[in-house]
C-alpha cells in the first residue's frame, strides 16, 4: 500500500496524558497544542462505541469524559500528538486504545486529591509502559516534596515525579521533556523490572 | 450489535449508537486491528466516484495526511466506525497508511531533541 510519491506522510507519534477529574490534562494539552484541544461531545460517543461497551455514557454531556486531542510538529517528517483520557477507573476500557504505540504517558497529579490517579498509576504501572508524575501546582494546595508524593504513590525510584504548572508552556515542554528522557532510559535498560522489583 | 465478543453491553436507548453499525454492514472488528488514534491516513490515486456518504467525506478528509482521530472527529463517526471504514478504504486502494514500527532509539533520542527545543 504504497500512496503517491507526491504525498509525503510524515511519522506520527503520540503521548497519553491522564490524571483524574479537572487535573489539568485539557489546560497541558492546550498549552502546547497548535490546534485547539479537540474536546468534544463527538469525542466522547466515539470512544464509548467502538469497544462494545457503553460503559460512561451517561457521562458524555460532561467534558470530562472527552478525549483531548492535541497536535505538535516537531519537523516536517514528524509530528507529536497528544491525547488527553480521563483517568476515572471507569474509562479505563479507553486506555488500551489509546496506549497501543504510544511513546509513554503523563500522569497529572492534584496533591489535594492524590488517590484520582490512583487507577491511572496503576494501569501504566502494570502494563510496563513508561510514564512521568507531573505533580501539578494548584494554587492554595499545600506543597508537597516530591518525594512525598512518590511515597504515598508507592512509585519505584526510577519514576520520575516532578512539579509541573499545566498553564505554562514552558513547565509543559520540561514534563515532556522528562518523559522523552525515560522513554529512552528504559529503551536503553531491559532490565528495568527487575530493578523495580528489587527496591 | 450482538455476538460473541460484545462485553458487558447495556441496553441503551440512544439512537446514536445503532447507527454506527448500520454504515459499517454489522462489523464492528476493523479489518486492520492494528489502526491506531495516531495513524496518519492519506488519500491515494483516483477518488472513486462511487463512493458514499461516510466513504467518499473520509476520501476528502484525508487528501491532507490526517491522524485516525481526526478523521472520526471530522467525518463525525465513532472511533471504531472510523477504523473499519478507513481499512476498507485501505484494502481498496483509496487510502494509504504509515503505521511507524517500534521506533530505533535515535530516533527517539530526535524527539526528545526536538521536544526539548520546544
Ligand atoms: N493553578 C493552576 N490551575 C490549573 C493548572 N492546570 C489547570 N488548572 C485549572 O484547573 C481547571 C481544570 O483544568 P482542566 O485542564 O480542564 O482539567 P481536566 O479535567 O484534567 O482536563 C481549569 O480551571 C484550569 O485553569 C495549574 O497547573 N495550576
Ligand atoms: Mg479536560
Amino acid at each position: 500500500m504504497s500512496g503517491r510519491s507526491d504525498k509525503i506522510v510524515p511519522l506520527a507519534v503520540k503521548i497519553v496524558v491522564s490524571g483524574g477529574l479537572g487535573v489539568g490534562k485539557t489546560t497541558f494539552i492546550g498549552a502546547i497544542s497548535e490546534i485547539e484541544p479537540l474536546d468534544t461531545e463527538a469525542a466522547i460517543t466515539q470512544v464509548s462505541v467502538g469497544v462494545d461497551s457503553l460503559v460512561g455514557v451517561e457521562a458524555k454531556t460532561t467534558t470530562t469524559v472527552a478525549l483531548d486531542f492535541g497536535r505538535i510538529t516537531l519537523d516536517p517528517t514528524m509530528t507529536l500528538y497528544l491525547f488527553g483520557t480521563p483517568g476515572q477507573d471507569r474509562f479505563s476500557f479507553l486506555w488500551d486504545d489509546l496506549v497501543e504505540g504510544a511513546l509513554g504517558t503523563v500522569v497529572l497529579v492534584d496533591t489535594r486529591r492524590i488517590e484520582d490517579c490512583f487507577p491511572a498509576v496503576d494501569y501504566f504501572e502494570s502494563q510496563g509502559a513508561p510514564f512521568v508524575l507531573a505533580v501539578n501546582r494548584f494554587d492554595g494546595a499545600d506543597r508537597f516534596d516530591v518525594e512525598e508524593v512518590r511515597e504515598a504513590l508507592g512509585l519505584s525510584a526510577d519514576v520520575p515525579v516532578l512539579e509541573c504548572d499545566a498553564r505554562s508552556r514552558d513547565s509543559v515542554r520540561d514534563v515532556l521533556g522528562a518523559l522523552m528522557d525515560r522513554v529512552i532510559g528504559v529503551r536503553a535498560t531491559p532490565r528495568r523490572r527487575t530493578a523495580a522489583l528489587t527496591r | 450489535m450482538n455476538g460473541e465478543q460484545s462485553r458487558d453491553v447495556e441496553p441503551d436507548e440512544d439512537a446514536t449508537f445503532v447507527r454506527p453499525f448500520i454504515i459499517t454492514g454489522g462489523r464492528s472488528e476493523p479489518l486492520q486491528a492494528d489502526l491506531r488514534l495516531e495513524t496518519l491516513v492519506v488519500a491515494v490515486g483516483v477518488p472513486d466516484p462511487s463512493l458514499a456518504f461516510e466513504r467518499r467525506h473520509i476520501v476528502a478528509v484525508c487528501e491532507r495526511p490526517t491522524t485516525v482521530a481526526e478523521v472520526a472527529h471530522r467525518v463525525g463517526v465513532p472511533l471504531g466506525v472510523a477504523k473499519v471504514l478507513i481499512s476498507d478504504l485501505v484494502v481498496a486502494g483509496q487510502l494509504a497508511c504509515r503505521q511507524p514500527a517500534e521506533l530505533p532509539l535515535p530516533m527517539l533520542e530526535r524527539i526528545r531533541d526536538h521536544v526539548r527545543a520546544l
